[in-house]
């Protein structure tokens, strides 16, 4: 058997659900609305296992399911070496959203990584501390600004609601998912020119096949045949 | 992963060595405040070590080094010289080798003594390579105070210096600066900007700390800046040679006397070496066939601000260095509240040393 996780409500089970009946795989929740079973028509021996997409990396990553749906920001996040532990199948395209660094735009002298490197050194010796930078994805960010070099900020954690930790003046800038850059705009914010820290899209993973039997390697080649990835 | 007996008695065996020196033994706490460490790398330490949150004391930190414990310790003695080795666990997150370890036993040995610091530089070293005499090892040497005196004396503004200082240990940005600083362009848009007489006109609403005076400043600074001439291409060219340096400790001190000829702010800098090599000779460093790296210590080690050495197993490349060192004056400046004591120093490890027996 091989279990293939995917979210577990909304537009992205929707839209995956869709992916895979244009391929001629039909996935379902079976039973009620409420419960999280789902039922696989088109090809045997896969299962499908309902489950929030922020739990799919780590759930492929222990091989408690072997393919999964979710979103290749979740992915680099949550797993250290990510490429080492699963492997992208495929782009859905869909679920498309940009993990950004946006500033306000009222600091009309800052447009590009170096210029918040700049305001970040002026900030921490007129304020006595780092330029705060709100975002939940800690990896993600801590990364690209190490390897681009800006230094004198520091990351606080923002599980929601992050475009409105400036007003608060909980942050200074944020780090953050868009798609249209219209809730920052609203928000007195704008995205920095180089500031694109990675392009997210619904993505089709596999796990490491390492203690898969030879029976689930042979149903990924086949499951792979009919959608064409 | 439990400490072999070997381990230990091997560590046993180097700080013994480092106590007969004249160093005195000391010990660490395994959880240190994690403020000193924060506020010395910022970010980059919560990828590299352990932090955890104490309900009374605050952040906390399994500690990664000894260095900064032995400093404060050192920095409430008022002892001059004083001597310092210690044997225990430092603790490090490995984020993409899992197979390195991420606790393992270092051996140190610390000289706070500013009479002298091309002797405790040689000190230190020999000392280091006395732990490892017999051990199939190369050392990698390097000077981060060249590079430091070299932009310290380019013929430019004290802003652009302090910014590429504050990058010495960042290689991208401060290339990125250098880049910048020499092509004394700004972008249209920036020019606009610049040029504007109210830059503010098309700013969005006010929010956040940083207030508008501040952004104001800055502009006021980018304007300074775009009126300085950009740094010299020749001087630009300098940098270059000193960070591309690799080779025998003899032939690049030589090729440094050549660019102090063009560049006599790194003289003192360039003498310090001379006199280091020689203290080294003195302890019987055969510093004919010593490496020497302009740019080694610029990354990884951000509080080494002068000499900076590693040794590494010879056929073992993808191996983490068996030990490392280097000056640390500054980090002595800024824990010291403003005394500050020049300081130099180096670990082993006794677990990979082992290994090469």
């Amino acid at each position: 058997m091989l279990k293939l996780g995917v979210p577990s409500k909304g537009r992205l089970m929707e839209k995956t659900f869709d992916w895979f009946g244009a391929r001629g795989i039909g996935l379902r929740k079976s039973g009620s609305d409420r419960e999280y079973a789902g039922a696989v028509d088109g090809i045997d021996g896969v299962e499908l296992v309902l489950l929030s997409a922020g739990e799919i990396p780590r759930e492929l990553a222990a091989g408690n399911i072997h393919l999964g749906v979710t979103g290749s920001d979740l992915v680099r996040e949550k797993l250290a070496n990510w490429d080492m532990r699963v492997a992208e199948l495929a782009p859905m395209g869909f679920g498309g959203a940009d993990l950004i660094i946006a500033v306000p735009q009222a600091w009309v002298d800052v447009t590009t990584l170096d210029d918040l490197d700049a305001a970040a050194a002026a900030f921490r010796r007129t304020h006595g501390f780092r330029l705060r930078i709100a975002t939940k994805y800690h990896r993600l960010v801590r990364d690209f600004l190490r390897d681009q070099g800006v230094a004198d900020y520091q990351l606080v954690d923002s599980q929601g609601a992050t475009e409105g930790t400036v007003k608060n003046e909980t942050a200074e800038a944020i780090a953050d998912i868009t798609s249209t850059g219209e809730t920052l705009r609203a928000n007195g914010l704008k995205i920095l020119d180089d500031g694109l820290i990675h392009a997210s899209q619904a993505t089709l993973f596999r796990g490491r096949r390492h203690n898969w039997t030879d029976a689930q390697r042979a149903k990924l080649k086949a499951l792979q045949m009919v959608l064409g990835v | 992963m439990p400490t072999s007996p070997e381990t230990l008695k091997e560590a046993r065996r180097l700080r013994d060595l480092f106590a007969a020196k004249g160093a005195q033994v000391i010990k660490a706490d395994v959880l240190q405040p994690a403020d000193t460490l924060l506020d010395l790398y910022g970010e980059d330490i919560r990828a590299r070590a352990y932090l955890t949150s104490d309900p009374l004391r605050g952040e906390m930190v399994l500690r990664p080094d000894f260095t900064v414990p032995v400093v404060q310790m050192h920095m409430q003695t008022h002892a001059d010289p004083a001597r310092y080795t210690y044997a225990g666990k430092v603790f490090r997150k490995q984020e993409t080798d899992e197979t390195r370890a991420n606790e393992y036993v270092q051996v140190g040995y610390e000289v706070f003594d500013g009479q002298n610091p091309a002797a405790a530089d040689a000190e230190v070293f020999a000392a280091i390579a006395e732990g490892l005499a017999g051990l199939p090892v190369r050392a990698a040497t390097g000077d981060i105070g060249v590079l430091m005196a070299a932009v310290r004396g380019l013929r430019t503004t004290d802003a652009r210096k302090a910014a590429l200082l504050r990058h010495i240990w960042r290689p991208v940005r401060f290339r990125a600066l250098m880049k910048r600083f020499g092509s004394g362009k700004v972008t249209p848009a920036r020019e606009a900007l610049l040029a504007a007489d109210d830059p503010f006109a098309q700013a969005g609403p006010d929010i956040g700390l940083r207030s508008r005076n501040e952004v104001a400043d800055r502009i006021a600074a980018l304007r300074a800046d775009a009126a300085a001439d950009p740094i010299a291409a020749e001087e630009i060219a300098l940098i270059d040679a000193i960070l591309g340096l690799r080779e025998t400790a003899p032939n690049v001190l030589s090729a440094l006397r050549d660019i102090a000829v063009d560049m006599p702010a790194i003289g003192d800098a360039v003498a310090g070496m001379d006199a280091r090599l020689d203290a080294m000779a003195d302890k019987g460093v055969d510093v004919g066939s010593l490496e020497f790296e302009g740019s080694y210590g610029r990354t990884s080690l951000e509080y080494y601000d002068g000499f900076v050495f590693g040794f590494y197993a010879k056929d073992r490349p993808e191996q983490p260095p068996v030990a490392t060192g280097g000056r640390y004056d500054a980090l002595t400046a800024h824990l010291g509240q403003g005394r500050a004591v020049p300081a130099v120093g180096g670990v082993i490890r006794p677990d990979l040393a082992l290994g090469l027996r």
